[in-house]
């Protein structure tokens, strides 16, 4: 363009330029590479600087080629189950996913009627705010060992099973318990006079007025509150030696098979960003409303 | 015994006075219209009267009874709609309706609901949420879902304010409709001196805040059912008219916001070349000491 002696404010996108039959062409061209060329070539560099690395400095670990023929047998048949700790990689996956919908869903049972409790009473947020904010941060990994004694007594029970539970539900909760006070929170206080003027009774309060206002905001807890408890499965598993996803990456690496290894984390990291996609399908649907 | 009534009520927010010493009475089917500026404490007012809020001084009574709350007794129309964003129509309207009626079947519930609906002219938007709805057809629902608590009193909180004249006056036409059809009683807040005259027996304005009270009562004796277009020729309408701007004005004016300040006039150059100067002794430009103070104020007493 010719801009040297006068400021122009023409955009590239602007009609302008568009109308320029190659230069046209050129965005349609530039536009596919947006969505299509430029991730490959993101995948491509990753690549190869993994089988750089295990050809110089990263011996131990397997190259690409080695990690596809390994990891085969686990693509081909997912569901195959030859032993405990040697089944295809979408049986993990799915041990992996039951436990983590236990958990999360003990972690909304909990979180959103304490996340309201702290929205509608500053009292109990002033009481619970601080052992919040203190707990919140805790790793994981800290959790299963407190879950593993408080369910080690029970007689008859699966205490890895419940300590897993534990530390899923308590560290995937903070999320939804924060998102749903805040929500409670901002509930306007137009649709609360409308519950005042109408002489709601308080349950009709609750499902007709605050509930509905503050969806939004639970299913953004939710959401969260969901990656967070993927997350947390691997560390569970590991340290459990449950089967699943994160129990099969620890035993090979125990094993010292570490060709599997890289097959994990993509799983794990496929399956996460799946589960996020789909919250945030359901979360879009309950904001517009 | 007036239906309504406020003796020296005083309500502040903070620091700022917001009303101060207001009287009101309202009798039993009476159609009472409360005037004033933006901002000077309309929606206050109507909230002390719903029961939304306490005054800090003095007594609201409801029925010789002191109002100690909201209720559905006294309907109260939200100046931005409050609509449940998340109910359709019908629901925002069968909210009340069932909250009222609790002992009632289903059938005569929805059978009441349907009746409030197409008294606004709605029925064919029952199954839209408010986001579909345009402004008029909000306000219109959120006057059926005030309607269908039944009230003894309909308070109207600038029902009309943010709709266009036409659709402005379709509804006002409703409003003196369902008040001449129900006898109701109904204080209706405005901004717009000829929605009042339109519509109630008694017009009463409200003072510029802060500290704002109502000013004496103008009633206004013209014969119901009044027509919009022939109205305004009505000597008697005019006389009003006057008499109700005339009345805004001068309240307005007890608390003209005036405004004092040093006005200093730029440092510019040259100076009077004309005036006889010392060259011995100059002390920087001459007119940066000419410091004026102006008052500026609106003009309140224009008729
Ligand atoms: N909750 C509140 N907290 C603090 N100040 C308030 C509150 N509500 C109203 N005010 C103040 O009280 C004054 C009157 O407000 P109000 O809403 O009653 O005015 P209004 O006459 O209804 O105005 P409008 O015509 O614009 O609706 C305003 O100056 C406002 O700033
Ligand atoms: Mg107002």
């Amino acid at each position: 363009m010719s801009s040297t002696s006068l400021p122009v404010t023409a955009t590239p996108g602007s009609p302008a330029s568009a109308s320029h039959p190659f230069r046209a062409g050129f965005q349609r061209w530039f536009s596919r590479l947006d969505w299509f060329v430029l991730p490959l070539a993101g995948a491509v560099a990753v690549l190869a600087l993994w089988y750089l690395s295990s050809a110089t400095w990263a011996k131990d670990l397997p190259n690409p080629t080695r990690t596809w023929i390994a990891s085969k047998p686990y693509i081909v048949e997912p569901f195959a189950k030859r032993g405990e700790l040697d089944q295809g990689i979408l049986r993990f996956t799915w041990l992996s996913l039951i436990l983590v919908a236990k958990g999360y869903a003990i972690a909304l049972v909990v979180g959103t009627p304490l996340g309201f409790l702290l929205g509608i009473s500053p009292l109990f947020t002033r009481a619970l705010d601080p052992i919040i904010q203190v707990l919140r941060p805790v790793s994981p990994l800290a959790w299963l060992p407190l879950g593993m004694i408080l369910f080690g007594g029970w007689k008859g029970a699966n205490v890895s099973e419940l300590a897993a539970l534990f530390t899923i539900a308590l560290c995937a909760m903070w999320p939804t318990v924060l998102n749903t006070a805040v929500g409670v929170r901002a509930i306007p206080q137009d649709y609360m006079n409308v519950a005042r003027v109408l002489k709601l009774s308080r349950w009709k309060t609750l499902t007709k007025v605050m509930i509905p206002a503050t969806l939004p905001y639970m299913f953004t807890g939710f959401r969260l509150s969901l990656g967070i408890a993927w997350l947390v499965i691997v560390a569970a598993e590991m340290l459990t030696g449950r089967p699943g996803i994160g129990g099969f990456l620890w035993q090979q690496y125990n094993a010292l098979i570490y060709e599997q290894i890289i097959l994990c984390i993509l799983t794990i990291g496929l399956v996460g960003f799946v589960l996020d996609r789909l919250m945030s399908v359901v979360e879009r649907r309950f904001r517009s409303v | 015994m007036p239906l309504l009534e406020l003796n020296q009520v005083c309500k502040r927010f903070g620091d700022a006075a917001v009303l101060h010493d207001v009287n009101l009475a309202v009798e039993e089917g009476e159609f009472v219209a409360i005037i004033g500026y933006s901002g000077s404490g309309k929606t206050t007012l109507v909230s002390i009267l719903a029961g939304l809020l306490a005054p800090d001084s003095g007594t609201a009574r409801f029925d010789g009874c002191p109002i100690s709350g909201p209720g559905p007794e006294r309907g109260l129309v939200f100046q931005n709609y409050s609509l449940l964003p998340w109910l359709t129509v019908e629901e925002n309207v069968a909210l009340a309706v069932d909250q009222l009626h609790p002992d009632w079947s289903a059938g005569e519930r929805s059978a009441c609901t349907d009746r409030y609906v197409s008294m606004v002219h709605l029925t064919a938007a029952r199954d839209k949420r408010p986001a579909e709805l345009s402004g008029g057809m909000r306000q219109r629902v959120s006057v059926a879902r005030t309607l269908a608590m039944n009230p003894r009193v309909l308070l109207l909180d600038e029902p009309l304010s943010a709709l266009d004249a036409l659709t402005r006056a379709t509804l006002q036409d409703e409003i003196a409709r369902l008040r001449r059809e129900q006898n109701q009683t109904v204080v209706l807040i405005t901004n717009d001196p000829d929605e009042a005259l339109l519509l109630a027996d008694r017009v009463i304005p409200l003072t510029r805040g802060p500290g704002a009270t109502l000013g004496p009562g103008i009633p206004i004796p013209l014969p119901h059912p009044r027509d919009r277009r022939t109205l305004p020729h009505d000597p008697a309408f005019q006389r009003l008219r006057r008499e109700v701007i005339a009345s805004l004005l001068s309240l307005g004016s007890r608390a003209t916001p005036t405004l004092t300040r040093d006005l200093i006039l730029p440092d510019l150059e040259p100076e009077d070349l004309g005036r006889p100067r010392s060259w011995s002794s100059r002390s920087g430009p001459l007119r940066r000491q000419e410091r004026r103070t102006v008052t500026l104020s609106t003009p309140a007493d224009a008729e």
